[in-house]
């Protein structure tokens, strides 16, 4: 009982590991997606142009080295610099580039805010046609009961 | 108050896009203008070079790439330019753009290029420079100024007819 245990062990770890290598190994379809061809300007992934093609036999070769993605990134970031990211780094001046939309939206957030208080606390509108219990007023509520008059409602 | 709220949050963004119209079309050289001079990596080897340490020669400053066919064969056009005029008074300056560094290293050696070769991977200083693509070539005089440029591939004859003329006399 115990021996097959461990053999049903064995077996469900033989049975994982290549799926967790895969999960790890870099691949060129997925690094293109992330990486600009810096001659194009456009994503590699959508680049044929001669140098195009040599940053994807770059990156192939890397692969067959055994390079994680990130070492490949790495690696093209060393090549042509910071440029090739389709996305900023999440480090140094290239993280302003997700700080200030969210610095942004919370100060027109709060703007926002304190817009709508002021215009609350000035009054709202007009408050002409408002009652306390939310019905219509003067010639409204005239014209509304004579409605219902008229329909016997 | 309202309203110069707005005109402000207009005049922001009108500011905004002429700074980017205007810095966008703001890079590049002109006949006159003193050629970009800052430190790039060397194609081999260690250490920065720049254009600076040619200061009192002229220089022929080639931008190209491993990639570029145009470069190819303008290549052995531009070495032997090198052989009949390089000296204390003239060089061809190579300038690697957007290349990877090994494929620039490897067409340094199969095209014998004896020239010194700068490396300008993220393609800042063709930026610079004001270039459209690859191969350009700009002539730039002792004094560090752009006195002629070049979009395209040079041949011997180009070289021989617009280049030599401004080179002093003899073995440069």
């Amino acid at each position: 009982m115990r021996a097959r245990l461990v053999l049903l062990a064995l077996v469900a770890l033989a049975a994982l590991a290549p799926a967790a290598a895969a999960e790890q190994r870099a691949s060129l379809t997925e690094i293109e997606k992330q990486v600009m061809c810096p001659v194009c300007g456009t994503l590699l992934q959508l680049a044929e142009s001669p140098q195009a093609q040599r940053e994807k036999a770059f990156i192939r070769r890397l692969i067959a080295e055994g390079r994680s993605e990130s070492q490949i990134k790495d690696a093209l970031v060393a090549e042509y610099g910071d440029a090739v990211l389709a996305l900023p780094q999440g480090s140094g001046f290239s993280l302003s580039a997700y700080v200030v939309p969210i610095v942004a939206f919370i100060l027109a957030a709060i703007a926002l805010a304190i817009g709508v208080m002021r215009w609350r606390r000035a009054g709202g509108g007009d408050g002409e046609t408002d009652t306390p219990d939310g019905g219509p007023s003067g010639e409204d509520a005239d014209r509304l009961d004579a409605d219902l008059a008229r329909y016997d409602l | 108050m309202r309203s110069s709220i707005a005109v402000l949050a207009v005049l922001a963004v009108v500011g905004l896009l002429v700074f980017g119209l205007v810095s966008k079309g703001s890079s590049g050289v002109a006949l006159g203008d003193p050629a970009p001079a800052g430190p790039l990596p060397r194609l081999e080897g260690d250490g920065d070079g720049s254009l600076a340490e040619y200061k009192g020669k002229w220089v022929l400053v080639n931008f190209w790439a491993s990639w570029c066919v145009p470069c190819k064969e303008e290549a052995p056009a531009l070495e032997k330019f090198q052989q009949q005029h390089g000296g204390p008074r003239f060089t061809v300056l190579g300038i690697d753009t957007r290349d990877l560094t090994d494929d620039g290293r490897e067409f340094a050696r199969r095209y014998g290029l004896s020239y010194p070769q700068l490396r300008d991977g993220d393609g800042g200083a063709a930026h610079d420079f004001g270039t459209t693509g690859v191969p350009e070539n700009y002539l730039v005089d002792p004094t560090g100024k752009v006195q002629w440029l070049l979009r395209g591939p040079v041949d011997e004859q180009y070289l021989h007819d617009e280049v030599a003329p401004f080179l002093p006399e003899g073995k440069s």
